[in-house]
C-alpha cells in the first residue's frame, strides 16, 4: 500500500519536473513582472480597486481577532502564514521570460486560516513593500491587495478543497492550491491593468493579452516553486503540529455546518 | 497520518527532492534562457504601459525610494531575513515541542 502511495508521489514529481524543463527550456521574451507600480493605475481605477478591497480587509480584521481571541494557541502558526508570505514576495527569482518575478506565498495562510485571514496577512506585506522599497505603491494598493491578498487566496482555498473533495490527496491539494493562487494573482493584475488600458485597437481583448504575456508566463515555473515550497512547509507541519492541523480542521467544519 | 515515525525518513528524503526541485526552477533560467536582462525594473513597466496608451504620466510618486540598487537589496534581503527568522523560530519551536512529547510518551510507556 505504502509502495504505491509512494510510486504514485514519485510520478507526480516527475510530470511536475517534466513540466517545468518544458517551459523554461521553450519560451523566452524579455519582459518583468511584479505589483502594478506607484501611480500606475488611472485615479479612477486606484479609488475603485480601494473599495473593492477594503471590506475583505475589515472582514478580515474580524476572522483574524475571531481567531485569535479563541484560540490564542494559533497565534504561532498564524505568524508562520505571515512570514512565508513575507519571505515569498521578497524572493525575485529568474523565469523563463529572461525576466524576474517573486512568489505570493498566500496559499499555506489561506488554506490554514481561510482566505479573510490572508486578505490582512497579505495587505500587509504589501503595505510594507509599498512604503519601503518602492514596490507596489500606495495608489496601487488597493489593486494589489485585490489580486494577492484577495483574489489569490480564495483561489487557493477553494481549490484546496475541491482537490481534496475530488481526490482526497492532500499534498497535491496544497501544491495546487498555492501555485495556481500564485498563478491567478498575475492573471488578475493583468486584467487590471488591461480594464486601465485597453488598446485603441482590440480594447480590452488585445491589452490583457499582451499584459497576460507579460505577467502571467513569467509566473508559470514561480508558481510551481511556491506550490513545492508551501508541500514543503506543509509537511513540516503536519510530522510537528498534529494538535493544531486538528484543531484548524474543527474549526472549519464548525465555520461550514 | 496513524503512525508518523515509520514515515520520517521518507517524508525527509521528500522534502530535500522539493528543495532541489525549486532551485532547479530557480537556476535553470539562468543557464537556458540566452540574453534575459532579468530585470524586473519600473522602466520596462512603464514602456508596457506607454505602448498600449502612448503619453501616460504617473500621477503619483512613492514617498520614499531606495536611494540606491544597494540600499534596495538591503531592504529586500532584510525582509526575506525577517521572514525566514520567524519560520525557522515557529518550525522550531513545534519540533522541540513534538519531540518532548515523543519522549515523554517512551518514558511513560
Amino acid at each position: 500500500m505504502s509502495r504505491i502511495i509512494l510510486k504514485s508521489k514519485r510520478t507526480t514529481l516527475i510530470i511536475i519536473g517534466v513540466v517545468s524543463f518544458y517551459l523554461i527550456v521553450s519560451a523566452s521574451a524579455p519582459a518583468y513582472a511584479m505589483h502594478i507600480m506607484e501611480g500606475f493605475l488611472p485615479p479612477k481605477w486606484a479609488i475603485f480597486w480601494w473599495v473593492v478591497a477594503l471590506p475583505f480587509f475589515v472582514l478580515g480584521l474580524r476572522s483574524l481577532t475571531n481567531i485569535t481571541q479563541t484560540n490564542p494557541e494559533l497565534k504561532l502558526l498564524l505568524a508562520l502564514s505571515g512570514a512565508f508570505t513575507f519571505v515569498l514576495s521578497a524572493l525575485k527569482m529568474p523565469s523563463v521570460t529572461g525576466s524576474c518575478s517573486h512568489p505570493t506565498g498566500t496559499g499555506l495562510g489561506a488554506v490554514l486560516f481561510g482566505p479573510l485571514a490572508m486578505s490582512v496577512l497579505g495587505s500587509l506585506v504589501l503595505l510594507f513593500q509599498a512604503l519601503l522599497l518602492a514596490h507596489g505603491g500606495l495608489t496601487t494598493l488597493g489593486a494589489n491587495a485585490f489580486s494577492m491578498a484577495i483574489a489569490g487566496p480564495f483561489a487557493a482555498y477553494w481549490i484546496y478543497n475541491l482537490t481534496m473533495r475530488l481526490s482526497g490527496k492532500q499534498r497535491i491539494a496544497i501544491f495546487l492550491a498555492a501555485a495556481l493562487a500564485d498563478l491567478l494573482t498575475y492573471v488578475i493584475t493583468s486584467i487590471q491593468l488591461a480594464l486601465a488600458f485597453p488598446a485603441p485597437i482590440g480594447g480590452f481583448i488585445a491589452s490583457f493579452i499582451k499584459f497576460a504575456g507579460i505577467f502571467a508566463i513569467t509566473q508559470v515555473p514561480l508558481a510551481i516553486s511556491e506550490g513545492l515550497l508551501t508541500v514543503l512547509v506543509w509537511n513540516w507541519l503536519q510530522s510537528y503540529t498534529p494538535q493544531e492541523l486538528e484543531l484548524l480542521k474543527l474549526i472549519k467544519q464548525e465555520s461550514q455546518g | 497520518m496513524t503512525n508518523p515515525k515509520s514515515k520520517i525518513p521518507n517524508s525527509k528524503l521528500h522534502n530535500w527532492l522539493l528543495v532541489v526541485a525549486v532551485l532547479t526552477l530557480a537556476i535553470a533560467p539562468l543557464i537556458f534562457v540566452r540574453g534575459g536582462e532579468f530585470a524586473g525594473s519600473d522602466d520596462k513597466a512603464e514602456k508596457a504601459i506607454t505602448e498600449v496608451q502612448p503619453g501616460y504620466q504617473p500621477w503619483f510618486k512613492s514617498l520614499f525610494e531606495p536611494p540606491s540598487g544597494e540600499v534596495e537589496s538591503l531592504l529586500f534581503s532584510s525582509q526575506a531575513a525577517l521572514g525566514a527568522g520567524v519560520i525557522g523560530y515557529v518550525i522550531g519551536l513545534y519540533k522541540g515541542r513534538s519531540q518532548q512529547q515523543n519522549s515523554n510518551n517512551e518514558h511513560s510507556d
